[in-house]
């Protein structure tokens, strides 16, 4: 178990990078606590992967240094690291059973048998396939097998992480829901250090207690599941959390108001003074769900066309126009949505500013 | 959509009935034929039935052959097959070393056949071949495969390992290449030493490409005809006298044309044999890899 830190890490896989575009991760600096549940989430090439690979040893980065509980480990490889990766496809030793598969690692550190049988009888029971021991992995099905890959970092009882990259994606829909529950329930046993790589929002906000968002590579912010829907540091998070994404407009800030083209929306005191100070391109921001839609004009409310409406069974999601500027918003089911002419409103303790895609705090 | 008979059809297989016809059957009928008959002169001939099996089935010198055949093609495939492996492990994985060996490797297998017999009868000559010159000045013996049934079989091991190896390498490399990054890394991560990584993951994924490598080795030794018959004619004596090496001796320099027919209908049953156990553990190999 560790508490890892990356200090200043940079990587390229260009042999003499020169350009910041050449760079796969421009700056990381951040530390990763013990026992917690971590995800890192990011849409496909923004270095996900190469971050795990980083702090699991497959790759030395460019600059940069990789600390475990306070040691340098960057110039170690893996296998002196102590770490364990479940991979995106499972990985098996096809020719062994569940059980010699399990016992590989602790094999190859020369454990006694007597110890290795225990060990690995525990984290079967725990994955729940003592069952197969005496199987052959290969004819497990994918579910089973990521499980074995699970396993041979769970063996290795001094094991100081474990990263999982993207370990869903050939899983069925429904075990896929039951291998994350197991997930969870094995980290609240172990508290062992998960860091868990996924493009996909659900599975990061529900798998893990502190969730790192990537961006173009860089982690644009780090927070609670909450922390990221209400606060999102980054434009990037705003419009990559939720479904659909937080609305943005250009404005500026005059006064105690925001001005969009013509319309004003109120913004409570406090944004508005640090609007009034910020540099660079402002833009107004706030979440779907937020946004209120209504037939009849009270004051501080904003004009706007209804322009069309989805129903999700549950819930609709209405799009408008705001001043030419497209807007979403998300309706219960039961509320009547007025046809053509809306009256927006923002309530101002969720409303949100921005500036060069940075929310100004 | 129903379906009707359409006897037409059958017009549109015809060619490839023809093809076969001419290719294949009509050929073996011919040698069936023959191997009934003995041929007394031309346009002269009596029906013997299965008297020439029965000869040729006790023939000591085709029990010899064939027997020479297997240890042929068993060591063949004790030296090729490791020794490919090796050569496929140590070729470069990227970078332009990559296309350099591959088209070093491959060299041996774009020559004409009977070119390689002719290439090797000088390199092992010891006044003027590379080989036999240096074997001479360092041992001080002679080599020659004229004369000596063991530097026959040497020299005919040479080649056909010179010749062959690299197929097996390119087919272990293509196997090797083909294995996803995550396993080494994997590997890695498990504390794997070299030798397990390539017991446990390297040997089982190319579990696939070496039973065709075994496949293609065997059945190619065990029909090799050309390089030897160049190289040694199938001596000195019989040492080298591989069964295709004999049977054209019967078949075409002696006009044996019965006893002939006769043997390659037993030749032919033999390697249909052969291939029907090799396609089958073939077909077990791809259940392996499935299950």
């Amino acid at each position: 178990m560790a508490r890892i830190e990356l200090n200043e890490i940079a990587h390229s896989y260009h042999r003499k990078p020169k350009r910041p575009a050449e760079y796969a991760l421009k700056r990381i600096h951040n530390v990763w606590k013990d026992g917690g549940a971590y995800a890192l989430l990011g849409p496909s090439g923004c270095g996900k992967t190469t971050l795990l690979n980083i702090i699991s040893g497959l790759l030395t980065p460019t600059r940069g240094r990789v600390l475990y509980n306070g040691k340098d480990v960057t110039a170690l490889p893996p296998e002196k690291r102590n770490i364990a990766q479940v991979f995106q496809f499972p990985v098996l030793y096809d020719t062994m059973s569940v059980f010699n598969n399990l016992a590989f690692p602790l094999r190859n550190r020369g454990l006694s048998e007597v110890k290795i049988k225990e060990r690995v009888l525990e984290v079967a029971e725990i994955l729940d396939l003592t069952p197969f021991l005496n199987k052959r992995a290969a004819g497990l099905a994918a579910d089973g097998k990521q499980k074995i890959s699970l396993g041979r970092g769970l063996v290795r009882s001094d094991v100081a992480a474990i990263l999982f990259d993207e370990p869903l994606t050939v899983i069925d829909p429904q075990m896929k829901w039951e291998l994350r529950r197991k997930l969870k329930v094995i980290h609240e046993q172990l508290k062992l250090t998960f860091i868990y790589v996924t493009h996909d929002q659900t599975e990061a906000l529900t798998f893990a207690d502190q969730v790192a968002v990537m961006f173009e590579g860089e982690i644009v912010q780090i927070g609670s599941p909450q922390d990221l829907f209400e606060n999102p540091e980054h434009r990037f998070v705003g419009y990559f959390i939720g479904s659909p994404g937080m609305n943005f407009l250009d404005c500026t800030v005059e006064g105690n108001t925001a001005r969009i083209d013509g319309a004003s929306i109120v913004l409570d005191e406090e944004t508005a003074a640090k609007g009034r100070k910020a540099q660079g391109k402002l833009e107004l921001g706030i979440r779907p769900m937020y946004l209120e839609v209504h037939a009849e004009f009270v004051d501080g409310m904003a004009r706007a066309k209804v322009k069309g409406v989805e129903d999700l069974g549950s819930y609709k999601i209405v799009t408008l126009t705001l001043a030419g500027k497209t807007l979403k918003a998300t309706l219960p089911d039961d509320k009547p949505i007025p046809e053509d002419e809306a009256w927006l409103f923002f309530p101002p303790q969720w409303t949100r500013l921005f500036a060069d895609g940075w929310m100004i705090k | 959509m129903e379906k009707w008979p359409n006897n037409k059809a059958w017009l549109l297989v015809l060619p490839v009935f023809v093809i076969v016809a001419f290719s294949a059957i009509i050929p073996l009928l011919t040698v069936i034929n023959y191997s009934v008959q003995d041929i007394l002169a031309p346009g002269q001939s009596v029906f013997v039935g299965t008297e020439w099996f029965k000869e040729m089935l006790h023939d000591y010198r085709l029990h010899d052959a064939l027997w020479r055949q297997f240890l042929f093609s068993g060591l063949v495939l004790v030296i090729e097959m490791p020794l490919g492996i090796l050569i496929a492990l140590a070729m470069p994985k990227r970078g332009w070393g990559v296309a350099a060996s591959l088209v070093t490797i491959a060299l041996p297998l774009l020559i004409p056949w009977n070119v390689i017999g002719t290439i090797w009868i000088i390199f092992t000559r010891p006044d003027i071949g590379l080989f036999g010159y240096y074997i001479h000045k360092i041992t001080g013996i002679v080599f020659d495969h004229t004369a000596r049934p063991l530097d026959a079989w040497i020299t005919v091991m040479l080649m056909e390992v010179w010749h062959w190896t690299p197929l097996v390498a390119l087919l272990s490399y293509a196997g090797l290449r083909a294995i996803p990054e995550a396993y080494y890394q994997a590997a890695k991560i498990d504390g794997a030493s070299d030798w397990s990584t390539f017991w446990y993951i390297q040997l089982p994924k190319m579990r696939g490409v070496l039973t065709i490598a075994v496949l293609l080795r065997f059945m190619d030794s065990f029909l090799i005809y050309a390089e030897p018959f160049v190289l040694t004619g199938g001596g000195p004596g019989n040492s080298t006298t591989f069964l295709s090496i004999y049977l054209v001796k019967i078949a075409l320099l002696q006009f044996d044309l019965g006893p002939g027919g006769a043997f390659s209908l037993i030749y032919f049953v033999i390697v249909l044999l052969l291939s029907f156990v090799f396609y089958q553990a073939l077909l077990r190999v791809g259940k392996g890899e499935k299950g």
